[in-house]
């Protein structure tokens, strides 16, 4: 699920800031000198002794900063620029077999050591209502280590003047190729994540990912009617260089219909593509209701991923802990120890991983001091693994986490979050303009859109931006108001082809929401360009009052 | 950080602006205390206790405006907001959409806190929990839940005098029930103010009725069908619709209340002329701030559909000095009419129909109509000359609100539905609506 919390964390930050603003809005100097790393010991120090103690028998300790830009444009305009910073330090503790959690702001020895005896106070409260008392898979102690996003170029130290003119840029691009109206904008994430525990690790990460979506809008004012398009880009876990294009990096889509991107992205060029065909999804036939081989890009296919198999192994959700908000799973403990359960075709393969370079999921430990790692999910077609962490191990007769907790800030606690969830590529070798060929009566869909699927992640329905008919192995023309439906099993078991690793490259999602209170994380999903035949496609066109 | 009262709030904003040399500033400082349980499998997951303060600082050199937040205190991390503030609006160009501070506005307050809020303890929290728990074991369910609390405050303020300072305390439960073979759930929802208002067992007591009663689920065919709404199913729906209020989007063609050859539909009828809603800050059930954060505009009570009509739309400072029309906070709550009856008789004068108890993952399909698509969840029954006959297997929709509003059988009782996620702080009825589009069914339960 994707959720608006960054959105509305940004606004509420924002305030009053309707302004178009240039320069360095953070003294760059400041944001890259992060807190001194024996400060952020002794803070730990001071709040593991106090839980130990006052009686926990395992803490945690999270000390955060937090940077975020967040820069709108609008047409010529910049309409808005966030900056925030935040810092604060998250105690989590066992005490009596239960789980207590306290986060403050106040970063002060006396501060976190008083918050880690709250958090034992409230692990006490609870421990009578526990059935059984949490087990931890063990974690060997890693004594101080430090790990950092791979960049060229730091996103922190690129004037906000050059961000800026690049989104004009962009939206002037769109304006001239027949967008009416345009947005665009710019997320930028520092996560600098202190992590202590009472295994012995003091873990210092330096994280950082950005996205630049956008959004094409066209208008015919005599006929009432407006649609859009939005970008093609993916969020990426990189530094700055992700803008850096060249033509290395641009991907033909299959019939040359637009241009895609793999490892950088140019943002003038989509959006000049985005102007002209969402002028020409005005006019695009309205699509014929019924059974269609879909040929799906990986741009928009990632999503489907992300709902249908990434939500789906979640193993908190197989267990219920999910039950109240984000869903239980139809791929239940019984499925994956028959050892047998088909998810998808003998072509399926699926890896979680947490090692992809550029992916918005990779870090080199999770908030529980568990090294990154990668494993099998599902394997030619079958279930075979879950994604787990230090307190569900067991569960799945594992003795290691799968390393899947994750906390959005120094203020959540920290829980079971998926990692990169990537559809392998195929084996034979195959390009996009070839898995076409074989296509009677189907369409070619790109771009992620409007998106929906049950609590038990069976029954989804997926939009999309972009169109394209395809008749007897041909591209044709643009389509529209097309939407699929389909049950994620049978749908994984209607995958015929993909494309080979030549086409790989990873959508993502930078907000995807989960847990009460609901976090926000950010993860990647790589697959190539890959068929599904005899789908379900409905025409999503209505007439209001 | 201790929680700060209107005097030291006052200090730090007073101090904030003292700092500036800028033409004008403008603050808003925001502090709370959260706490919560979160419980599944009839145990506690998770509990947890976060405070925070936030400081936003936004100056202006006239149309040039730079802003920076922190959430320290000390003089030095003050100075370091007003300074980066200051250097970020000295490199901006004008802005030419930048509005100046409003000037001093008057704020009635509303009764967002409670005293009573004291109460919420962690031992409170346990007991919520509990209470839950045990309700659900004595009928052999297993209870996922969630309830959270939050005590805090909202203070504005500007260099043109303005200055508002509010304290806040709610909360808000959820919890679902399962039985143990997985064949049958049910939910409910419930949001106080005042946790003397609240009783988890009596809520919990609903979920396990639906939970109990949904077992045994039979297939009904995809199409369109009379539904009874319970107030947290038709509420995600309707935020779709009105965060589409917008003047400007109206007017540049661009949302589904553009008018065909330019211009905008308000005052024109477009629902069910049985339809009002409207929002008020100072609505007992339902009181938010008596201002907007961005803007530092009051808010007014406004209505936004009179019997069936586009009675207003919102228009930011910009856009309403660019049109010559007044400008208006945005609403804070959206309060929709009903009637006396509770659900339980909307049901008893259903000949055949559908009661949808929740709606899930609900997300726009095309905005020219608003169309959205989503699924019912833990409770759907079928009803048949005014009783629940059978529970029914779980449906996708593809359903547009506007439709769903011209389509009103009848409105139930009005009920404040707690935070989802929602923009907007909502008091909805329950409805029965005609031609509700199922599109397919969903094997979830």
């Amino acid at each position: 699920m994707e959720r608006r919390t960054f959105l509305k964390v940004s606004a509420a930050a924002g305030g009053t800031l309707l302004v178009p603003v240039f320069g360095n809005a953070i003294a760059a100097e400041e944001l890259v000198n992060p807190m001194a790393i024996q400060f952020k010991k002794a803070l730990a120090d001071a709040a593991l002794n106090a839980a130990t103690k006052a009686g926990a028998s395992y803490c945690d300790v999270r000390i955060g900063r937090y940077l975020n830009q967040f820069i709108t444009t609008r047409d010529t305009n910049v309409e808005n620029i966030v900056n925030t910073e935040s810092s604060g330090v998250g105690v989590r503790v066992l005490a009596n077999g239960a789980y207590g959690f306290v986060a403050t702001n106040v970063m002060t020895a006396d501060a976190v050591a008083e918050a880690a005896r709250q958090a034992v106070a409230i692990a006490r409260a609870n421990a009578r209502l526990q059935s059984e008392p949490v087990r931890l898979a063990p974690v060997k102690g890693v004594g101080e280590v430090a790990w950092a996003t791979p960049f060229t170029k730091d996103w922190r130290t690129v004037p906000v003047k050059d961000k800026a003119e690049m989104l004009i840029a962009a939206n002037k691009a769109a304006l001239a190729t027949g967008a009416t109206f345009m947005t665009s904008m710019l997320f930028q994430v520092n996560q600098q994540k202190y992590f202590a525990s009472t295994d012995g690790s003091y873990i210092d990460q330096d994280i950082h990912r950005l996205w630049s979506p956008f959004t094409a809008t066209a208008v015919d004012k005599a006929s009432g009617k407006f649609r859009t398009r939005d970008g093609l880009s993916s969020p990426a876990g990189m530094g700055y260089e992700f803008f850096d294009a060249q033509p290395r990096h641009k991907v033909r889509a299959a019939g040359g219909v637009t241009t895609l991107y793999h490892g950088a992205y140019d943002i003038v060029e989509d959006a000049k593509a985005a102007g002209r065909q969402a002028r020409e999804k005005l006019t695009a036939k309205s699509v014929e209701p019924g059974k269609y081989d879909l040929v799906l890009s990986p741009e928009h296919l990632f999503l489907t991923i992300h709902e249908s198999v990434g939500h789906a192994t979640e193993l908190d959700r197989v267990l219920g802990y999910e039950a109240n908000y984000a869903g239980t799973s139809f791929a239940t403990l019984d499925k994956w120890q028959s050892k047998k359960f088909k998810y998808g075709s003998d072509i399926v393969n699926f890896v979680a991983d947490r090692t992809t370079p550029g992916s918005l999921g990779a870090v080199g430990y999770d908030d529980e001091g568990v090294p990154g790692k990668r494993w099998d999910i599902i394997k030619d077609g079958v279930l075979v693994n879950y994604q787990a962490t230090r307190d569900q191990a067991h569960i799945i007769g594992e003795h290691q986490s799968h390393g899947c907790s994750f906390a959005d800030s120094w203020s959540s606690v920290q829980f079971q979050r998926m990692p990169n969830v990537s559809l392998q590529a195929g084996r034979k070798k195959l390009t996009p303009d070839e898995l076409v060929k074989d296509v009677k009566k189907g369409i070619y869909i790109l771009g992620r859109g409007s998106y929906s699927i049950d609590q038990q992640r069976y029954n989804f329905q997926f939009g999309g931006q972009l169109f394209y008919e395809i008749k007897d192995g041909k591209i044709t023309q643009q389509l529209g108001d097309v939407a699929y439906q389909a049950n994620t099993q049978e749908f994984w078991n209607a995958c015929t082809a993909m494309c080979d690793e030549r086409d790989w490259r990873m959508g993502g999602s930078f907000f995807d929401g989960k847990g009460q209170p609901s976090q926000i994380s950010a993860v990647s999903h790589g697959s190539s360009t890959t068929r599904f035949n005899g789908i379900n496609v409905i025409n999503t066109a209505r007439k209001i009052a | 950080m201790k929680l700060l009262d209107q005097d030291s709030a006052k200090r730090i904003t007073d101090k904030v602006m003292a700092l500036t040399k800028a033409d004008e500033c403008r603050v808003t400082l925001s502090g709370s205390r959260k706490g919560n349980v979160r419980y599944a499998r009839n145990s506690v997951s998770t509990a947890g206790l976060v405070e925070d303060t936030q400081l936003t600082v936004a100056v202006a050199y006239g149309k040039r405006q730079g802003t920076a937040q922190v959430n320290e205190f000390d003089d030095k991390s003050l100075e370091k907001a007003v300074r980066r503030a200051e250097e970020t609006a000295r490199l901006a160009p004008e802005n030419p959409e930048f509005m100046p501070a409003i000037a001093k506005q008057a704020f009635r307050p509303s009764a967002t806190f409670n005293p009573n809020a004291s109460e919420f303890t962690p031992e409170y929290r346990a007991e919520v929990a509990f209470q839950s728990i045990d309700a659900a074991r004595k009928k052999g369910l297993v209870a996922a839940g969630f309830f959270s609390d939050s005590t805090g405050f909202e203070c504005i303020a500007n260099s043109n005098g303005v200055f508002g300072y509010q304290e806040l305390a709610s909360l808000n439960f959820t919890v679902t029930t399962r039985t143990e073979d997985g064949r049958g759930s049910g939910w409910v929802n419930r949001a106080a103010y005042d946790p003397k208002q609240f009783d988890a067992r009596a809520a919990s007591e609903i979920a396990i009725e639906k939970a109990l009663r949904s077992v045994e689920a039979k297939a009904l065919e995809p199409g369109r069908y009379t539904v009874v709404l319970e107030p947290s199913a038709s509420s995600d729906l309707l935020n779709f619709m009105f965060t589409a209020f917008d003047a400007r989007q109206a007017d540049e063609g661009r949302s589904f209340l553009a008018k065909k050859g330019g211009g905008n539909r308000l005052g024109e009828r477009l629902f069910d002329e049985k339809v009002n809603v409207w929002a008020d800050p100072w609505d007992a059930n339902a009181p938010v701030l008596p201002w907007e954060q961005q803007s530092m505009l009051a808010r007014q009570k406004t209505d936004l559909i009179r019997n069936g009509q586009v009675a207003s739309l919102d228009y930011d400072r910009y856009w309403a000095q660019k049109t010559g029309k007044p400008a208006s906070a945005d609403h804070g709550n959206i309060i929709m009419a009903g009637g006396s009856k509770s659900t339980e008789q909307l049901i008893a004068e259903t000949r055949k129909g559908i009661l949808v108890t929740r709606t899930w993952y609900i997300r726009m399909v095309d905005p020219q109509s608003v169309l959205l698509t989503g699924l019912t969840r833990d409770g759907t029954f079928y009803i048949e000359n005014g009783q629940i006959k059978h529970p029914i297997k779980n449906f996708r929709f593809n359903e547009s609100p506007v439709v769903m509003l011209n389509n009103i059988d009848e409105l139930g009782k009005p009920m404040l539905i707690g935070d989802a996620g929602s923009r907007f702080r909502m008091m909805i009825p329950a409805m029965r609506v005609r031609d509700f589009n199922f599109t397919s069914l969903s094997d979830a339960v």
